[in-house]
């Protein structure tokens, strides 16, 4: 299991990190649909990184990610994740919903 | 390039499970898929371990990936049992949790691109030949959707090829359903691990459903656990294996070698058979008495009476076990309290005399290993047998049998042994005797010989038995007599059936003949008298015209011609005649 980012000076941004295989099918729809997810936030309040397994593979490996995509909410705390192509916006959204988001 | 091959032709990997590869042709195939199944419980992940671990012992890095079991509690059962051994192992071993834990939410459909994508770069950097994955119907399930397995299956098959990574995959999958079928298709080789339980018996089994790169036993063999992991057990196909030795040992009884042609074999299997009471401990007592003699390390495990009750029993007729256990040559163990499955004594058995480096076994009685009821615990005993044949050690077991008869010996060991001794009560002359039959034992002419055996003060010894009809009648014997007569009766009810029959149809024959010759004699009365009627007759007219003839002549002629004629025509058969 991958060790959790250190905590932000604020710790209501959001911070997450896409793991994704390249072009595959899965992955772009979860990029698409998480961008989509996050256009109405303040982009200052987000922190994306979006890590490619098919360039990076030692990460997926160091961070426990078995499946692509991965969707992996470091803060605020606890860590959280997610599968999948992220295509349920209503489940997505309460995924990054930054107080109190019920699973 | 690594040692890890096995098979003539490096087609192969051995599988590190003793005495599985012969069953897969060598072992599994090099760079191909395997698929192993079974039921929770039945070994898969121990099998797969014991793979990978194996080929890392010849310098082959392996890859664990992990779906179910928690990896450190993998780590600590291959620690546990020994298997990391220095540390070498372990350096080319790398374990990957790939659960999919529950508070991972599902978000949509995934892959495992991410996943595999790491592991190629893990298998470059240990130079992996072998990489295990382990309860993949779990992340199968987890996908929630048939056809997204079938994808996924279909990549994981790709990679493993494109990566020539030899694979083995692990399922709870049975058969049936088509994710079974999909897995089957896609492996080159299916290993199905079995487990059944009755009672505590449990018995493993391990069958080779597919191979296609070689040759492959079919039938299910047995497998027991042991303190390394999973073994398979031979009971009895592959004989020819076991050394075969000319060697004799003694049995502890002059006489008794004598009758054997000088003692056990070294290294085969005897059994001593008999009711209670019928002296079986002494007798292999005896044995291991002798063998420590001559200084060979003996095992004696006794799962009936105390390790002192048997030693005092035997210092009553002189068989000193006391003496060879303090020596330490002679170890004897009392399991019979001891809790445990058949197949946990067996192993324990076998622990214990590789630790004490024993050359021969007691087992003392090994029916107690299997509990009435349960055929399955019966074969169990027959995997001791194997194991000691293997390593060559002469082992003597004893069995318990009620009544007299022999043939009652539950478990299958007679078949099996080299040297069967049956010990029995025989009441001769109102005087009720011991008796000890061989009845039967390799490189013997005469089988079922029957001594009288007598236990003194001064030892144990056997002599011969006399009956009035030269006979013994007792067990098998006896049976066998009853059954000689049984038969000699039912050839003869035949024989003089056949005889009434034979004698029935050659009466039946005669008359006809008689009734046919009767017909002809009356018909050659009837002809003889029809001719003596027509020669009368003949006659009668000859005589009528004759005396025409002459009434005739005398009108003409006068009375001196009739008188000539007359005297003349009496003797003259007529010229018209």
């Amino acid at each position: 299991m991958a060790e959790p980012a250190r905590a932000r000076e604020e710790p209501t941004r959001l911070a997450l990190r896409l793991f994704v295989a390249g072009e595959a099918p899965n992955s772009l729809a979860a990029r698409k649909n998480l961008e989509a997810a996050l256009e109405p936030l303040d982009p200052g309040a987000v922190e994306l990184e979006i890590v490619d397994v098919l360039d990076e593979p030692r990460r997926a490996l160091e961070d426990g990610v078995v499946v692509t995509p991965t969707l992996v909410r470091l803060s605020p705390p606890p860590e959280r994740r997610i599968v999948g192509s992220l295509g349920a916006s209503e489940r997505l959204r309460q995924f990054l919903a930054v107080e109190n988001p019920v699973p | 390039m690594s040692e890890n091959r096995s098979g003539a032709d490096g087609r192969t990997i051995s599988t590190g499970v003793p005495g599985f590869d012969p069953l897969a042709g060598g072992g599994l195939p090099r760079g191909r898929t395997t698929l192993l199944v079974g039921g929770p419980g039945c070994g898969k992940t121990t099998f797969a371990l014991q793979v990978l671990t194996r080929g890392a012992r010849n310098g082959a890095g392996g890859i664990f990936v992990a779906f179910e079991e928690p990896v450190e509690q993998i780590r600590q059962g291959l620690a546990r049992r020994g298997l990391f051994g220095d540390g070498e192992v372990e350096d080319r071993l790398a374990f990957v949790d790939a659960r999919l834990p529950s508070s991972v939410l599902r978000g949509g459909d995934f892959d495992l691109l991410g996943l595999l994508g790491g592991l190629a770069e893990r298998a470059g950097d240990l130079q992996a030949e072998v990489i295990v994955f382990d309860a993949l119907d779990v992340l199968l399930a987890s996908l929630e959707d048939p056809g997204a397995e079938r994808r996924e299956l279909y990549r994981l098959h790709e990679w493993l090829q494109e990566t020539g990574l030899t694979g083995i995959l692990t399922a709870k999958e049975t058969g049936g359903g088509p994710r079974y079928d999909f897995l089957e298709f896609m492996a080159d080789c299916v290993v199905r691990l079995h487990l059944r339980t009755e009672g505590k018996a449990a018995v493993r089994g391990v069958r080779v459903l597919k191979h296609r790169s070689s040759s492959h036993a079919t039938h299910e063999s047995p497998m027991i656990v042991t303190e390394r992991g999973l073994e398979v057990v031979d009971t009895g196909s592959v004989k020819l294996e076991h050394r075969v030795s000319d060697e004799r040992v003694s049995s502890g009884i002059g006489e008794l070698d004598r009758m054997i042609g000088g003692g056990y074999y070294r290294g085969s299997s005897i059994l001593i058979s008999g009711s209670s009471g019928t002296a079986k401990t002494t007798l292999a007592a005896a044995f291991a008495e002798a063998a420590c003699r001559r200084g060979e390390r003996t095992l004696y495990v006794s799962f009936d009476e105390s390790v002192s009750q048997i030693v005092r029993n035997l210092a009553s007729v002189s068989v000193d076990l006391g003496a060879q256990v303090e020596s330490g040559t002679l170890l004897m163990d009392s399991a019979r309290a001891r809790p445990g499955s058949p197949e946990d004594h067996i192993v324990r058995i076998r622990s214990l005399w590789r630790e004490h480096e024993a050359r021969n076994l007691v087992v003392d009685p090994l029916s107690a290993l299997e509990k009435p009821g349960t055929h399955l615990a019966e074969e169990v005993g027959l995997y001791l047998v194997d194991l000691a044949k293997k390593e060559g050690i002469t082992f003597v077991s004893t069995c318990l049998v009620e009544g007299n008869r022999v043939e009652s010996t539950p478990i299958g060991i007679s078949t099996v042994a080299d040297t069967w001794i049956h010990l029995s009560y025989l009441v001769q002359a109102g005087e009720r005797n011991r008796a000890l039959t061989v009845v039967k034992s390799r490189g013997m002419r005469h089988s079922n010989q029957v001594r009288e055996l007598l236990l003194a003060d001064d030892g144990i010894d056997l002599r011969a038995v006399y009956t009035a009809g030269g006979e013994v009648l007792m067990g098998t014997l006896r049976w066998e007599k009853e059954e000689e007569e049984r038969m000699a009766r039912e050839e003869e009810r035949r024989e003089a059936e056949r005889r009434r029959r034979e004698a029935e149809i050659r009466v039946a024959e005669l008359r006809a003949r008689m009734e046919a010759l009767r017909g002809e004699l009356q018909a050659a009365e009837e002809e003889a008298a029809r001719a003596e009627e027509e020669t009368r007759s003949a006659r009668r007219q000859r005589r009528s015209r004759e005396r025409q003839i002459r009434e005739l002549r005398t009108r003409e002629d006068g009375t001196e011609q009739d008188r000539e004629e007359g005297s003349g025509s009496e003797g003259r058969e007529g010229s018209d005649g």
